[in-house]
């Protein structure tokens, strides 16, 4: 079992806010998955030609200074460092893909769990609460936001597993559900060039996502593409770096509530999420139907 | 009017307090406030009080419901009305799925939209929708009516037996074993009584009516496709 929830804000004066208004829409699915949560946030844009990548180390004393200072020397850039709880976010002045390739060469020993110019990624063991104030969520401005909390009852409770997955650049995925076809789309995207971190379902959702807008769909068109790709049950909601979307199957049986104003677009498994949020007696309220894509894009 | 505030009285106390109300009570009229999206709220009551709910509920809201009225002034989750026995269920929001899940009596109303599998399984509960109806409602639906004064999504009355249905509008599909009836001057009256009491003016000759053909009552090899 588990909780999703996103906040997109389309009035830009909300911003510095968003971190406090998701924090309370993840506490608020506590009781839904009060194991470990997730959370990617896309706030504070680095620079044209900079990126910004979200590395995991179990260690809390890990020299993430060290390796900072590594790659700096490595790669002739400036870097650097920031650690919260036992993650870092590493700006480096360089693109992603020439730091992503050194760190999987010589750091195997460190997770990357997102990268982008804006995306942040912080998942985590304990309650809601604690995770949220481990990494300072309320603090954090930015235009959108997706969480996820998890009760365990299949799998252990890794940082691997847990969600938001992040595919690409920017990119990240919640699920609800589960996939049957997942072996077989596995297969297929593999031929396609893209690479499997873990046996986990929802992780090919999340890479044949990533595949389509790659291959150029725009977000609805990779939503619609995914209705006929994937079966199973399951209750998606994705963020790119300026796009928002929500996908249920067409048997729906996987929780949903979107609500709506003139402010911002919020998805949650259930309303208890969005209770809190400003202006919510006003908001239009409804639950997403069956095999209809959902897509709000930042103008 | 007794009024309790969830912000500051726990969900279990309150549903408690409800259901421990003797029958000859005089505390009649409550209003419960700020519910903030719980579950099970108002669940199992057996006296004839009115419940006003202000604000959006989570599941399962005035399940299992006996004599009780319960008014829910907000939008709904999952689950509304499930295993109603008698009384009156009033959302004036939008329900999610499966409201009035396996309903044995009463009255469901609902002024706006229902989700998915509204009345699944329902056994002699009437619901009222005055607006539209999600995919597969009436899946399995035993006895009593379902109204829609709206539209009615796909599969509709999916291997249904003896109740139902009338609706207004379009009806994107019909599921296995549901077909449409011709609408007699006795169902016409029946619509027009339930109507009424649903408080909603509508024409009954603008609703068709739709239900069993009767076919997959019982197993037969030549319908296996169609299990």
């Amino acid at each position: 079992m588990c909780g999703i929830v996103g906040l997109f804000l389309k009035n830009p004066a909300l911003k510095p806010a968003l971190g406090r208004h998701v924090e309370t829409m993840l506490i608020g699915m506590t009781e839904r998955g009060p194991d470990s949560a997730g959370i990617a946030v896309y706030h504070s844009a680095v620079p044209e030609g900079q990126c910004k990548i979200t590395l995991f180390n179990a260690d809390t004393h890990y020299h993430w200074r060290g390796l900072a200072g590594q790659l700096a020397d490595a790669l002739d850039v400036e870097t650097d460092i920031d650690q919260k709880g036992n993650h870092a976010r590493l700006v480096a002045h360089c693109p992603e893909e020439k730091v992503l390739p050194w760190l999987r060469a010589n750091h195997p020993d460190v997770r990357i769990m997102g990268y982008g110019q804006l995306m942040e990624v912080y998942k985590d063991m304990g309650l809601p609460a604690d995770v949220s104030a481990r990494y300072g969520l309320a603090g954090m401005e930015g235009s959108h936001a997706i969480g996820h909390t998890r009760m365990a009852t299949e799998s252990a409770v890794t940082t691997e597993h847990s969600h938001p997955f992040t595919p690409a650049s920017d990119m990240c995925l919640v699920h609800n559900g589960s996939l049957s076809n997942h072996n077989n789309l596995r297969k297929w995207l593999r031929r396609q060039g893209q690479e499997f971190e873990t046996d986990n379902d929802s992780e090919v959702a999340a890479r044949y996502f990533a595949y389509r807008l790659q291959e150029g769909a725009s977000l609805k068109e990779a939503m619609e593409a995914g209705l006929a790709d994937l079966d199973g049950f399951f209750t998606f909601t994705m963020g790119t770096k300026d796009g928002f979307a929500v996908l249920r199957d067409g048997i729906a049986c996987k929780p949903a509530v979107l609500a709506e104003n003139d402010d911002w677009v919020a998805m949650a498994s259930e309303f208890r999420s969005l209770a809190y949020l400003p202006n919510i007696e006003k908001a239009k309220i409804w639950e997403p139907a069956p095999a209809k894509v959902y897509t709000w894009t930042l103008h | 009017m007794n009024v309790i505030d969830l912000e500051r009285t726990p969900l279990r106390e309150v549903n408690q307090r409800l259901q421990g109300l003797p029958a000859e009570t005089n505390e009649r009229l409550w209003k419960l406030t700020n519910p903030h999206g719980e579950h099970a709220l108002a669940v199992g009551l057996t006296q004839p009080i009115e419940v006003h709910i202000d604000g959006h509920i989570g599941y399962y809201c005035a399940g299992m419901n006996q004599k009780a009225k319960v008014v829910i002034h907000g939008q709904c989750g999952v689950g509304v009305a499930e295993n109603m026995m008698s009384g009156e269920v009033v959302v004036k929001g939008t329900a999610s799925s499966a409201a009035g899940a396996t309903g044995q009596g009463g009255l469901l109303v609902i002024e706006g939209d229902a989700g998915t599998r509204c009345g699944i399984s329902m056994k002699g509960l009437d619901i009222v929708v005055k607006g539209s109806v999600g995919a597969m409602s009436a899946f399995m639906a035993q006895s009593g009516s379902l109204v829609v004064c709206g539209d009615a999504g796909a599969n509709l009355g999916d291997s249904i037996y003896e109740a139902k249905l009338y609706v207004r509008g379009s009806v994107e599909s019909l599921g296995a074993d549901c077909i449409e009836k011709k609408m007699t001057p006795h169902h016409l009256e029946k619509l027009a009584k339930l109507l009424k009491r649903a408080g909603i003016e509508a024409d009954p000759k603008g609703f068709r009516r739709y239900g069993s053909k009767r076919s997959l009552y019982n197993f037969h090899v030549d319908n296996v496709d169609a299990y």
